[in-house]
């Protein structure tokens, strides 16, 4: 099998982007701004939970020290979503799936399962996300593009504990059948 | 330019290189957790050389400031292994989450449904938590060149061929 370059054409790009969203937002804005992203739903469900009970969260500490707002980060998750649907239906990678194939293979076809696990471990995720401080992109690309030690910890963290509970989760399917492209 | 327009341009840019780069998807996550499929390692990895060489640079000239995270020993390590646990399970991250949403994978909403929560719960027991875990092990904002009393470049130059012999390590096993 040819070495596919796709990840490291689209990875040593998205580097080129991390130094352009530097250098731009200082010029711009006056400030740089990294790429991350995991701060961004603590200010939704801030958002979220301000429609309902607006002195609940003036009150909390933790929404007030990240401001609940729209901000830059926010917009750049918005951004994700456009540029991800665009890329896939331009080269027709688009696909609707209720289940991943791996998935599929352990716990059966069925969506209520699949919602259940996705669902708790998002809230696992993100709660050690924002203990840790950030998530793979914040962490993990801009934390050891600037060799901060926080990241290097944290993603020494991500991955050992991903490894473990992904081969007792997936690790018996028939070899996880993992396709390469 | 606003802020917001700005994240949103930089935003469609991210979103359609992590699509290209195929790591938006639940077997690419879980294949690397899997030491089967290396793809978001190599596209992490990556990222982070060219962005790694550029951004010291731009630092070092003094063209922008550098943001680095807090290192507390005890939220990095133990967040960093809680989000490692949810991360197998939900087989997405954050940032991908919703890209894998955008290219039609629509489970994932299930993840960001359940991320919004998890965001939640945090900020409620956050004071509890800085009171304890964040303390322990906490030495402000340190780096790897910085602790090991070098200059940036030495580090930089050991991190590239590192990085460098794992590409070679990942396609001679054909991971």
């Amino acid at each position: 099998m040819p070495i596919s370059w796709r990840p490291y054409v689209a990875g040593a790009l998205t580097g080129l982007l991390a130094i352009a969203s530097v250098l731009v937002s200082t010029q711009v804005l006056g400030k740089a701004k990294y790429l991350g992203a995991s701060t961004t739903f603590v200010r939704s469900a801030g958002l979220i939970e301000q429609s309902v009970a607006p002195e609940h969260v003036t009150a909390n500490e933790y929404y007030q020290s990240k401001k609940v707002r729209v901000d830059w980060q926010f917009m750049l998750l918005v951004g994700i979503l456009v540029g991800s649907f665009a890329a896939s239906r331009l080269d027709g990678s688009f696909k609707a799936e209720g289940s991943p194939p791996i998935w599929r293979d352990r716990f059966g076809r069925g969506v209520g399962v699949r919602a259940i696990g996705a669902f708790l471990g998002g809230i696992v995720a993100m709660f050690g996300a924002r203990l840790a401080g950030g998530c793979p992109s914040g962490h993990g690309l801009s934390g050891l593009m600037q060799l901060s030690v926080s990241g290097f910890i944290a993603m020494a963290g991500f991955f050992g504990a991903g490894i473990v509970v992904a081969h007792l989760l997936y690790g018996r399917t028939r070899g996880g059948e993992v396709g390469h492209e | 330019m606003s802020e917001q327009v700005l994240g949103l341009l930089t935003g469609i840019v991210f979103g359609a290189l992590l699509q290209q780069g195929r790591v938006v998807r639940f077997e690419k996550q879980v294949g690397a957790m899997l030491l089967q499929d290396m793809t978001i390692l190599k596209f992490m990895l990556s990222a982070i050389v060219v962005g790694m060489v550029g951004i010291n640079l731009l630092v070092d000239l003094n063209v922008v400031a550098p943001s680095v995270k807090a290192t507390s020993i005890g939220a990095n390590l133990i967040g960093g292994l809680l989000f490692g646990i949810g991360w197998a399970v939900a087989g997405y991250c954050p940032g991908t989450s919703v890209g894998a949403l955008a290219e039609g994978r629509w489970h994932a909403v299930f993840a960001i449904a359940g991320m919004l929560v998890g965001a939640a719960i945090f900020a409620e027991v956050y004071p509890a938590l800085k009171a304890s875990v964040v303390s322990w092990g906490s030495f402000g904002k340190i780096t790897l060149p910085g602790v090991l009393g070098v200059t940036p470049w030495g580090v930089i130059v050991i991190l590239v061929i590192a990085y460098l012999a794992l590409f070679r390590l990942f396609e001679r096993k054909r991971l």
